[in-house]
């Protein structure tokens, strides 16, 4: 019978061999570390948005995930055609996006937070039984969009995916876009209009409420396409939303409510500080302390991570990395 | 006018609520508490159909007694369990309880029903400590004890000559136990143990490690959707065809095939039961679920199915009586006389199975569709270690 205890010797084989093979580990997890971040920024943009302009708790922007995902899946099994079954979610997501503005969240913009957190927890649960009658409980099979799939040597040894590759582009992509349409266009100049003076807006013959139904549309897409983008890297099932649905809370915290940069570089942050704590916290405690210890200690510090950081950075900056200076 | 609506409404479900518990008067009243909502949902809905079918077979009746079945969602909330429970105990009177999925929620359910004189039939846990100082004669486990299928990981590995291992599990109890069991028969050298986070979606970090770790296998223990993250990437990263995997049913079975698609192919995983079991009553259960469901059957279904009709042979033994003859109801548990879709089955002395283990892989049929195939017997008769410490008989 085998004791625990943690094996800490590797193989030994020359010291330069390696320390260059720590060196490629250390790369890719450093890629690792981006894509996941990137990925939350695609989750968190939308929720940044809603929340930092419309002042609107969105707690069911996880549910807008599962929509995405779930109707690319769909359409993507039935097509054939991954790239259809993105513009479908895309789709699926802005008109349950934009009913669920024009049904319930119109109510709710002067009501308290409570109010908020309490209907968008509601429509969780709504939207999962929902999902469940239509597609019942088995997770959807979701495929790799085939133009992506394979996987390209940029670290020597270590192929990595084309998706995830993809998915780094799409983020960043993602992350100009938004700039743009909000600093750049008319829309984008009423809409930061709109959220610091919704009445004067309104006074100067601009149609408020349609803006916002359009916005809140706009974090649904958002939202619904990373669902698409996840598809084929997590189980598309019930309830998959709640899951990243704190760790994009978290991103919108640290990088500022409302601050669609905030979300990039805090998102950033939190994909780097999750994966390399993951990936190396454990090692690097084994330089002070005895392996077992080195691994309990390692294991927890890692999953408290992201929130030591959110805490520490809200100690220095309680409005988050990049406040938005208009606000409410 | 609305508002008058609404109160109607309400009042007649009130009436209805009375009416209905009325209706099966004599019954023998069996409390199925499981877990039907949110991401492990699946597994419950299986747990209750796989009972279900039991049940329906006999138009109603198990072991030719009349029947009442009580269905209720623990939400995997053990503070929920516990009042559902007692409901079922104090209110309802029910004689069984069973349906429970984990091993959190058990110790809280099973113990309402023992210490009120109540049976309880474990159809899915078996957690360490009610298998040994803290067994009861009342409390049966009919589906395994929770260490046998990560025990049993271990030997199909030094029966594949694996020498070095790479073990991952979520960083809590049940994940500790597994790797625990893991190494209680693996003869090689554990290079490596990964713990991760409960809910992780991204496994690429643990991954890059296993890359770099080059072992003979990877053992691992995620329940569910975490697998299925998990797999997803493991193929994409290219590993599946390199490293081969190793891992307990509850990660991989039907449902999470069904998510993971081609990528799948190879796994292996280790089972007590499996749908292409050679044995009559599995292959009658096989056909009948899949004619009722229109779904392929998972270890959870054939374990729902397997705890009624455990239920129904002791019925069949007392003629009907459980609380009025609680002796011989208990004895004829222990006899388990019944054709188990999984094959042999008896009961240890602390009242967990002992039976077959075997090794299933992922493979494309003639059809060209993945399913699980069983591929070799890993252990037979295997029980657990901890019967020693339990004082029954």
């Amino acid at each position: 019978m085998l004791t625990g205890g943690m094996a800490l010797h590797k193989p030994s084989r020359s010291q330069a061999g390696k320390n260059s093979r720590i060196m490629l580990l250390f790369i890719e997890q450093i890629l690792n570390g981006l894509q996941l971040g990137v990925f939350l920024f695609l989750v968190s943009a939308g929720l940044t948005l809603i929340f930092g302009i419309m002042g609107v708790i969105n707690l069911a922007h996880g549910s807008l995930y599962m929509i995405g995902a779930y109707t690319c899946a769909t359409v993507s099994m039935a097509s054939g055609s991954y790239w259809l079954g993105f513009l479908a979610a895309g789709l699926a997501a802005a008109l349950a996006g934009a009913l669920m503005e024009v049904i319930l969240m119109r109510r709710l913009y002067r009501r308290d937070h409570l109010d908020q957190v309490l209907v968008t927890f509601g429509l969780i649960l709504f939207v999962n039984e929902a999902v469940t009658m239509i597609w019942g409980r088995t997770p959807l099979f979701m495929d790799l969009p085939q133009s992506l799939s394979g996987s390209v040597e940029i670290v020597p040894g270590a192929p990595y995916p084309v998706y995830r590759l993809g998915v780094i582009l799409a983020g960043l992509a993602g992350a100009v876009g938004l700039w743009f349409l909000i600093s750049k266009t008319r829309i984008g100049m009423l809409i930061r209009a709109g959220s610091t003076n919704r009445e004067m807006v309104s006074a100067l013959g601009v149609d408020i409420d349609r803006l916002y139904t359009l916005l809140f549309a706009a974090g649904a897409v958002l939202a619904g396409l990373a669902g698409a983008f996840a598809g084929p890297l997590v189980s598309v099932q019930v309830g998959m939303g709640e899951s990243i649905l704190i760790l994009a809370f978290v991103v919108v915290v640290i990088g500022g409510i409302g601050s669609v940069r905030g979300a990039l570089v805090g998102a950033i942050l939190v994909g780097l500080v999750d994966t390399l704590g993951r990936a190396f916290l454990r090692d690097f405690l084994g330089l002070f302390l005895p392996p077992a210890e080195a691994a309990g200690m390692g294991a927890a510090l890692s999953s408290m991570g992201i929130y030591i950081v959110m805490a520490l950075i809200l100690v220095i900056r309680p409005k988050g990395l990049f406040p938005v200076v208009a606000g409410r | 006018m609305l508002k008058n609506g609404v109160r109607l409404a309400a009042l007649a479900f009130a009436v209805a609520g009375f009416v209905a518990p009325a209706a099966a008067e004599d019954a023998i009243r069996i409390g199925l508490i499981t877990t039907l909502s949110g991401p492990p949902g699946y597994l419950g809905e299986d747990m209750r159909d796989g009972f279900k079918l039991a049940i329906d077979e006999e138009g109603g009746k198990l072991g030719g007694a009349p029947v009442e079945l009580l269905v209720e969602d623990d939400g995997l909330n053990p503070g929920n369990a516990k009042q559902i429970a007692e409901r079922m105990v104090r209110r309802d009177n029910a004689a069984i309880l069973t349906g429970v999925i984990f091993s959190n929620v058990q110790p809280v359910v099973a113990p309402i029903a023992l210490n009120n004189g109540r049976f309880y039939v474990a159809s899915n846990a078996g957690p360490s400590p009610m298998a040994g100082a803290g067994c009861h004669e009342n409390y049966f486990v009919s589906s395994w004890q929770n260490d046998a299928m990560h025990e049993t990981a271990g030997i199909a590995a030094n029966n594949a000559g694996y020498k070095k291992a790479v073990v991952m599990v979520p960083n809590y109890q049940a994940g500790k136990d597994a790797v625990a069991g893991f190494k209680r028969f693996f003869k090689g050298e554990i290079v490596e143990e990964l713990y991760t986070q409960l809910n992780q979606t991204d496994y690429a970090a643990e991954i890059a490690r296993i890359r770099s770790d080059k072992p003979d296998v990877v053992f691992y223990f995620l329940p569910g959707g975490l697998s299925i993250n998990f797999l997803k990437q493991y193929g994409q990263a290219g590993l599946m065809g390199e490293i081969p995997i190793i891992a307990p049913m509850v990660s991989m079975e039907a449902r999470i095939l069904a998510g993971v698609g081609d990528a799948a192919e190879g796994i292996r995983a280790t089972a007590h039961w499996n749908a292409d079991l050679d044995n009559a009553a599995n292959k009658a259960f096989v056909a009948a679920y899949r004619d009722a469901y229109k779904r392929e059957p998972t270890p959870w279904a054939a374990q729902g199915y397997d705890a009624a009709r455990l239920i129904a042979s002791a019925l069949k033994h007392t003629g009907g009586k459980v609380l009025d003859d609680a002796d011989g109801f208990r004895a004829a548990l222990r006899e388990a006389d019944f054709e188990a879709v999984r094959g042999a089955f008896k009961f240890a002395a602390n009242q967990h199975p002992v039976q077959n283990w075997y090794l299933l892989e992922a493979r494309k049929g003639a059809d060209g569709k993945l399913s699980l195939a069983t591929t070799q017997t890993i252990v037979e008769e295997h029980g657990d270690v901890y019967g020693a410490e339990c004082k029954l008989n």
